[in-house]
């Protein structure tokens, strides 16, 4: 994987293009926050709607530094997942214990929440926003590169690790751990796995992986306010491309994210932005009617039609 | 006389309605106890208050000397104390392998330590696989599974754990007779091997041949205790079962 990673910033460089890092970078930032949100929706089957309140958390943090105590962005991130794990720990304890929907819609009030308090934290810039003016150029191992490119290879490395994480979880004794709260808590309870430690553990996972998504957000856009921090668009797509790729292995949310992401970022330049959200709409409602199981399964479904 | 089970004036009642009305019940080491009783009688609600599931408003349990009090029910499985659901609650989206690897990941580990290697949890997987006669079907899904071996599954995960007592709850309801007979052989099977076993079931030829004592439950009391041929002439279970 970390080959991977190193060809595509090959490539990213050989390319010196700069649109090309900012599309990339989007994409990349949708593979950490629905390889995130899949530990907890796709292992363990707690819908949550509040990745935008994580993401925001993770990007707010980063400006409440950069005003208080400017500090490299890499510390940013730790201390953006720090925040962000710590309320997921938080939620997690106030919601788990309920279940389907009524989970989904407790998060979605927590995204609301915070967003109300982020509105009127005026250190933070309140509802106007805040600007953060990065330089036009990095130090990375000693060599000076473009901003763009060194936030780009930030998020490829945390993309690497949000992926690397979730593949070993799920072939560990915490992976099978999730799949039985999936299943049936019941069950899983009476075979002696501890549920609602198992459950805190993925909502701080799954938190913190998304605050790290948001910390290096205020220095890709220049311009921070609540409107872009706590967008629909990241609870929708976090949402959406786990489920277009499939929900059971690590592979799916990332397939999901390239294909979702991409597509975004070409309706983006060939139609309009706001061809965004219905793609996402269109592509989820398709899915969820031809291939419940998102791509992996509809991969494995035609696999074991072959095979009679 | 040390009791392996020692359940203590137990109540438990949901909004108006008292399901559990001051339960004792004592179970030897070893001991093959059934307990019967009417639909409603309230035979789910006591080993769901004894498992933990759910937590019981007055009374007590003790298990193996200790207090189960206040114990979720994973740290009651982790004690020793393994239950069968009355409707098969298998992991859908696990192997029959996977499903019996879950209590010794889990539950066996947590126990000793993890002493298992990876190639150890295989062997204990097939093995018990092997016991209930499923071990040609460990890589299916439980969703490929008849009735009767989704009980067979049930029972087989509930002794991945290693349990003192297993509670096996109508673990034969809607089965054939020759089914209800393969059920019965698996249990006694695994009382000879000294684990204690209580049987909840409607089924009475099952639980006159299997029970070693009977206690009756009606109406969330328990109305009669003792060796199952007296409980069955007992005039007040007669009249619980089949009206005055």
């Amino acid at each position: 994987m970390a080959a991977v990673g190193l060809a595509v910033m090959a490539l990213a460089h050989w390319l010196s293009v700069d649109y090309f890092y900012f599309a990339a970078y989007t994409i990349l930032q949708f593979i950490v926050l629905s390889t995130a949100w899949n530990i907890l929706g796709g292992y363990c089957g707690y819908v949550n709607f509040g990745t935008a309140a994580f993401f925001a958390l993770g990007a707010y943090s980063t400006v409440f530094w950069h005003k208080f105590f400017p500090m490299p962005i890499p510390v940013l991130i730790v201390l953006g997942a720090v925040v962000s794990g710590i309320v997921g720990l938080g939620m997690g304890y106030l919601t788990l214990r309920l279940r389907g929907a009524f989970f989904s819609i407790a998060t979605l009030a927590m995204a609301v929440v915070f967003q109300t308090l982020v509105v009127n934290w005026d250190f933070v810039g309140g509802s106007r926003g805040a600007y953060i003016i990065h330089p036009e150029n990095s130090e990375f191992a000693g060599i000076s590169v473009h901003y763009i490119e060194y936030l780009f290879m930030l998020m490829l490395a945390l993309a690497l690790i949000a992926l690397v994480t979730a593949r070993t979880i799920e072939r560990s004794q915490l992976g099978y751990g999730f799949a039985t709260i999936r299943d049936d808590e019941l069950a899983a309870e009476a075979c002696g796995v501890p549920t609602l430690r198992l459950k805190l553990i993925a909502t701080t996972l799954s938190g913190a992986f998304m605050g790290m998504a948001g910390a290096p957000f205020p220095y890709y856009i220049g311009y921070l306010q609540p409107q872009s921090a706590f967008a629909l668009d990241y609870a929708v797509n976090s949402i959406a491309m786990p489920m277009i790729g499939g929900t059971q292995t690590w592979v799916g949310p990332l397939i999901g994210a390239i294909v979702l992401g991409s597509a975004q970022q070409y309706a983006t330049v060939t139609i309009s932005s706001a061809a965004n959200l219905l793609i996402v709409g269109l592509m989820l409602v398709a899915f969820v009617i031809i291939a419940p199981n998102g791509l992996l399964g509809l991969f494995e479904q035609i696999r074991a039609r072959k095979k009679p | 006389m040390t009791a392996l089970l020692h359940v203590d004036n137990i109540s438990k009642r949901f909004g108006g309605f008292v399901a559990l009305d001051g339960i004792d019940l004592e179970v030897e080491p070893g001991e093959r106890v059934g307990l019967i009783g009417p639909n409603g009688s309230g035979k789910s609600t006591l080993v769901n208050c004894i498992c933990g599931t759910l937590q019981n408003e007055t009374g007590s349990v003790h298990f193996d000397g200790r207090t189960m009090d206040g114990l979720a029910a994973h740290e009651r499985t982790h004690r020793g104390l393994a239950r069968s659901f009355q409707l098969p609650r298998p992991f859908h989206s696990m192997s029959l392998a996977d499903n019996l690897r879950i209590p010794l990941l889990y539950t066996v580990h947590a126990r000793s330590g993890p002493l298992r290697s990876a190639a150890d949890i295989e062997t204990r997987c097939g093995e018990l696989l092997k016991m209930v006669g499923l071990d040609n079907k460990a890589r299916r899904r439980p969703r490929d599974l008849t009735q009767v071996e989704m009980r067979k599954l049930e029972l087989a995960r509930a002794m991945a754990a290693e349990p003192k007592l297993l509670i096996a709850d109508e673990s034969m309801a809607g089965l054939s007779h020759s089914e209800i007979e393969d059920i019965l052989t698996l249990l006694k099977q695994l009382s000879e091997r000294g684990i204690t076993i209580i049987l909840i079931e409607h089924i009475m030829s099952a639980v006159m041949s299997f029970s070693q004592r009977l206690a009756v439950l009606v109406s969330g009391k328990k109305i009669a205790d003792g060796k199952p041929e007296d409980v069955v002439r007992d005039p007040e279970v007669v009249r619980a079962y089949l009206g005055q």
